[in-house]
């Protein structure tokens, strides 16, 4: 089990390694940050002084090590849209309001998304699967800013006491986390209904009634947990896709967190604050994939006996 | 963003049993019950005559069927409100924005650049993704170490922070959101195809192919190739959706298409200042992406049960 | 092995009579069981034997209310246990009978332990459940008792075990373990070896013998291969089409098949010194259970059919002691 976790670690390191490669590439190869940062009367000379400044003048290869060795000391540089913090230091004050919503939008996720698609495979056919079957597609194919945009108009203006935008009291929570959450409640619920619809039909779910279990405990004991193996796959997958959504709805909010940030920095032309962004955010991703993979290993004995290995 | 494969059975190769149990239990039920096997449900009409009229005959024939300029628009017809609303007026059926350009004429050519950017980055990210999946699923050993940790990497990237860089970096433009979402497509489809390539390169005809010596190029293309090849209409047809949404999004926080162009996200956010006097703005590009990713993510389902009743979900 | 029928003062343990089941599904109705009767008495082994889709399954979980949810509906007649009509069970009474006074063994011991628990859980949940223990060391005297009845060495390391860490005629053995675990007086062993290494079955089968003769429990053992009911059964009742078309004493069955299916089954069976090139097989397929002809179900493959075969079902009729046969050219010799 150790061995597991650590191999997995390591993997995590090198994709973040090779995501801040990426990152590098796209912002270099992609042109001359000054074509665009410097302004257009400035004297060669400066020009020139700027290019040291920012270390531009070197390889390549320097220059990504430099950006390496920066960004695990948590220096991304100053911003150039608040010139007296650094990238880093703004990214932290963001964070809060980020985190916030992003762990209401998961409760809902769970225990709406999980619930349903319980409740969908064992009442297989019912109004209530397909009431829930239509929910899981709306999820899947409604884009979110539109729906934000949309809830806007059709519920927070009317009803006076759901604010249109910001940061607020509890209710303007309500908005954001659900446009956030639809998509992780249709995967989770298209997820686990057929995952559980698979382990239902299954022979030791036949032998546990066989042996006189009781309904709720063939459901809660006998086929939820196995049934939860096969959708944890994809739970990184979905993350990936939910923190997606949240930036453009934070967007459409004006959510003061960091997806926000990553579009005002983005218009603002803060390259720093951008690529520190994108850094974190791919880092946050492969720690979710790492959780994903311990968890795995907690519910599925072969994986943590070491019969098997991730690979 | 690119998401469709969460939606077509299982994700990377999973390391438990359970996909094994889950098809032996299904093969052991028609064993015992062959009665109990299912069919495919009847063809899928309206969500084909969605994508029909809503996305492939718009993005065709945008010039012939429509009579206004896309991009500039008559300023004294500016926020006329939809034909069957009062101010209305059938000239612009679905109304006209801030600038009174015509709404329905947008969306009809946003359909044209919602069209253009999934075959792009579909047709990169399947022939990337499929080469490598093969190499991967059929040669194993390094191979298939290095493109599997590829396709985790890649998987990883956050393509709208990406996105963001090279927009702080160079702007926007159809290039660059081209280049986005195709470097995260391939990884989908080298997934789905290695897994696939896998299951072939045990099945028995592979086995003879390689006793008689057949060169591993002629296996992959005689055998394997056309034995993944369901799945990879599948998965393209749900990733067309995907690709939709994607660059909707994209283009709506200003990463992806630029403006004045009619894509269907430049056009809700277009609206999005106005959506309490002006609310069809908004409403009609953002139900045109709802309807048209619905309908494509249907006929992926059906896609999926006709050509492959070994994938197929329960419903 | 010695095949002594029970005296005609013993009373069955499980008496069935007419017992009908139907699956409804999308192409019509299947009569999967079509008017079943059958005893079996205390530590008997009585055999069911049929081709796939004769709805042997079906009868056997029929017997224990688990058919197809929603496709299968137990439609009629009884199934007495031990005097008690378990079809007239609540469900909630009907899951105390369950694992404690009858129990089974499924087919494929791959898919039949929860490959997430560990075999020890899975085997106190049975003791447990019907109360058969009292404090957890007694679960735990339990269910080393039960790995113990199924000789399964080193019991106590073997509870910590999960199935993925065991062989094949193991986990079945502890299938097994579950199932006598709570001391039933049914156990219906639906094709216990057919997924077992021909080797193991023999054994599978010799501990199965062993077990009845222990205990005094009654097994039925449901198979399509005739050689299994000659090595461990004292009755057979040969299944065809949801119906049962003889049954009798295994000898006699052996000795004297009436039924034109029946012996068509025994001559398909490999015997030693044939060789397997000229196994042969029963012409045609088995009739789809949708809809069956009004007479006979196994006229249009019968040699001997003739017409009143086809328009009208044969009744049952008496040729020895317990052996019966459901076929008209049984009547005319007595």
């Amino acid at each position: 089990m150790a061995r597991y976790v650590l191999i997995n670690s390591v993997r995590g390191v090198l994709t973040i390694l090779a995501v801040s490669f990426i990152v590098f590439s796209l912002a270099r190869l992609t042109g001359d940050p000054l074509d665009v940062l410097a302004p257009v009367d400035m004297s060669r000379e400066d020009e020139q002084a700027l290019r040291e400044q920012w270390g531009l003048d070197k390889s390549l290869p320097e220059q990504y090590r430099s950006f390496i060795a920066n960004a695990l000391r948590g220096d991304f540089g100053p911003s150039f849209l608040y010139p007296t913090e650094t990238a880093g230091g703004i990214i932290a004050d963001r964070l809060p309001a980020s985190i916030r919503l992003g762990m209401v939008a998961t409760l809902l996720v769970v225990t709406i998304g999980i619930p349903l698609g319980i409740l969908s495979a064992v009442k297989r056919g019912s109004p209530a699967d397909r009431i829930a079957k239509g929910l899981a597609l709306f999820g899947q194919s409604v884009p979110e800013f539109w729906l934000a945009i949309m809830l806007i108009w059709l519920i927070a203006v009317p009803w006076k006491f759901i604010p249109t935008s910001g940061i607020g009291s509890w209710s303007s929570y309500i908005l954001p986390s659900f446009v956030i959450a639809i998509f992780g409640i249709a995967a989770l619920l298209r997820l686990f209904r057929s995952a559980m619809l698979e382990t239902l039909g299954s022979e030791y779910i036949k032998l546990a009634r066989l042996k006189g279990v009781s309904e709720f405990w063939v459901i809660m004991k006998h086929a939820l947990k196995p049934a939860s193996i096969g959708p944890l796959t994809f739970f990184g997958g979905v993350a990936v896709r939910m923190l997606t959504g949240a930036t453009v709805v934070e967007i459409v909010f004006s959510w003061p967190g960091v997806g926000f940030l990553a579009f005002e920095a983005a218009n603002a032309r803060d390259f720093p604050v951008v690529q520190a962004l994108a850094l974190f955010t791919a880092t946050v991703i492969v720690v979710m994939n790492l959780l994903v993979d311990v968890t795995y290993a907690y519910l599925d004995p072969r994986v943590r006996l070491g019969q098997r290995s991730l690979a | 963003m690119p998401f469709g494969r969460l939606f077509s059975g299982s994700g990377r190769e999973s390391p438990t049993a359970s996909s094994e149990q889950a098809v032996g239990t299904a093969e052991g039920r028609r064993r015992w019950f062959p009665w109990l096997r299912t069919r495919s449900d009847k063809v899928p009409w309206i969500p084909i005559c969605i994508i029909v009229f809503l996305l492939l005959l718009p993005a065709l024939l945008a010039d012939v069927i429509t009579v206004h300029d896309p991009l500039r628009g008559v300023l004294a017809d500016r926020l006329t409100p939809p034909a069957w609303i009062e101010g209305g007026s059938w000239t612009y059926p679905l109304g006209t924005d801030k600038l009174g350009r015509d709404i329905l004429t947008r969306i009809i050519y946003g359909a044209r650049i919602s069209l253009t950017v999934a075959s792009l980055t579909i047709l990169v990210g399947a022939s990337v993704g499929t080469t490598l999946g093969l190499m991967a699923g059929y040669f194993g050993g390094w191979i298939d170490r290095v493109v599997s940790w590829l396709i985790d990497t890649f998987l990883s990237l956050p393509i709208v922070l990406l996105a963001l860089v090279i927009v702080a970096a160079i702007g926007p433009s159809f290039i660059t959101i081209v280049t986005i979402i195709a470097i995260t497509m391939w990884a989908y489809f080298a997934r789905q195809v290695r897994g696939d390539t896998l299951a072939v390169r045990e099945s028995e005809y592979v086995a003879r192919s390689k006793v008689a010596g057949s060169r591993p190029w002629r296996i992959l293309l005689r055998h394997v190739l056309p034995n993944v090849a369901n799945t990879l209409i599948v998965l393209a047809t749900l990733q067309v959706g995907v690709v939709i949404l994607s660059e909707s999004s994209l283009s709506f926080i200003g990463a992806g298409i630029p403006r004045p162009n009619p894509s269907w996200g430049v056009m809700v956010a277009d609206g999005r200042d106005q959506v309490l006097i002006a609310w069809w703005i908004s409403l009609f590009p953002g139900l045109a992406i709802l309807l048209v990713v619905l309908s494509l993510n249907l006929l992926g389902d059906w896609l999926r049960d006709f050509l492959d009743p070994k994938m197929r979900q329960r419903r | 092995m010695t095949a002594v029928p029970p005296g005609r003062d013993v009373d069955p343990i499980l008496d069935v009579r007419d017992l009908v089941t139907h699956l409804y599904t999308r192409w019509g109705v299947t009569k999967a069981v079509d008017g079943v009767s059958l005893r079996l008495y205390p530590g008997e082994m009585l055999g069911i034997v049929g081709e796939s889709g004769s709805g042997k399954s079906m009868l056997a979980l029929s017997l224990v209310r688990l058919t197809p949810e929603p496709a299968g509906r137990i439609l009629g007649g009884q199934v007495l246990l031990n005097g008690q009509d378990l079809l007239l069970l609540s469900a909630k009474q009907m899951r105390r009978i369950r694992g404690r006074e009858i129990s089974m063994i499924l087919q494929d011991p791959q898919q039949s332990l929860n490959p997430v628990y560990s075999v020890g859980n899975q085997l106190a949940e049975a003791i447990r459940l019907h109360g058969m223990a009292a404090s957890s060391a007694e679960v735990l005297k339990r269910s080393v008792a039960a790995l113990q009845s199924v000789r399964v060495p080193a019991p106590e390391r073997r509870l910590r075990d999960f199935p993925h860490q065991m062989s094949g005629g193991m986990k079945q053995r502890v299938v097994g373990a579950m199932a006598i675990a709570c001391q039933p007086s049914v156990l219906i062993a639906d094709e216990p070896t057919t997924a077992l290494d021909v080797t193991i079955q023999a054994q599978y089968l010799r501990l199965l013998d062993e077990i009845r003769k222990e205990t005094s429990i009654g097994i039925i053992l449901i198979t399509h291969d005739f050689g299994v009911i000659a090595e461990s059964c004292d009755r057979v009742a040969v299944m065809y089409a949801g119906r049962i078309v003889e049954q009798g004493p295994v000898s006699d069955i052996f000795d004297n098949p009436r039924h034109p299916y029946t012996r068509a089954l025994l001559e398909a069976r490999p015997r030693r010194g044939r060789q397997a090139a000229r196994l042969p097989s029963i012409e045609g397929q088995p009739p789809s259970l949708i809809d069956l002809p009004p007479g006979c179900a196994f006229a249009p493959r019968c040699r001997h059919a003739y017409r009143r075969c086809e328009e009208q079902y044969p009744p049952s009729f008496e040729i020895g002691d317990y052996h019966r046969a459901a076929c008209w050219l049984a009547e005319e010799t007595p």
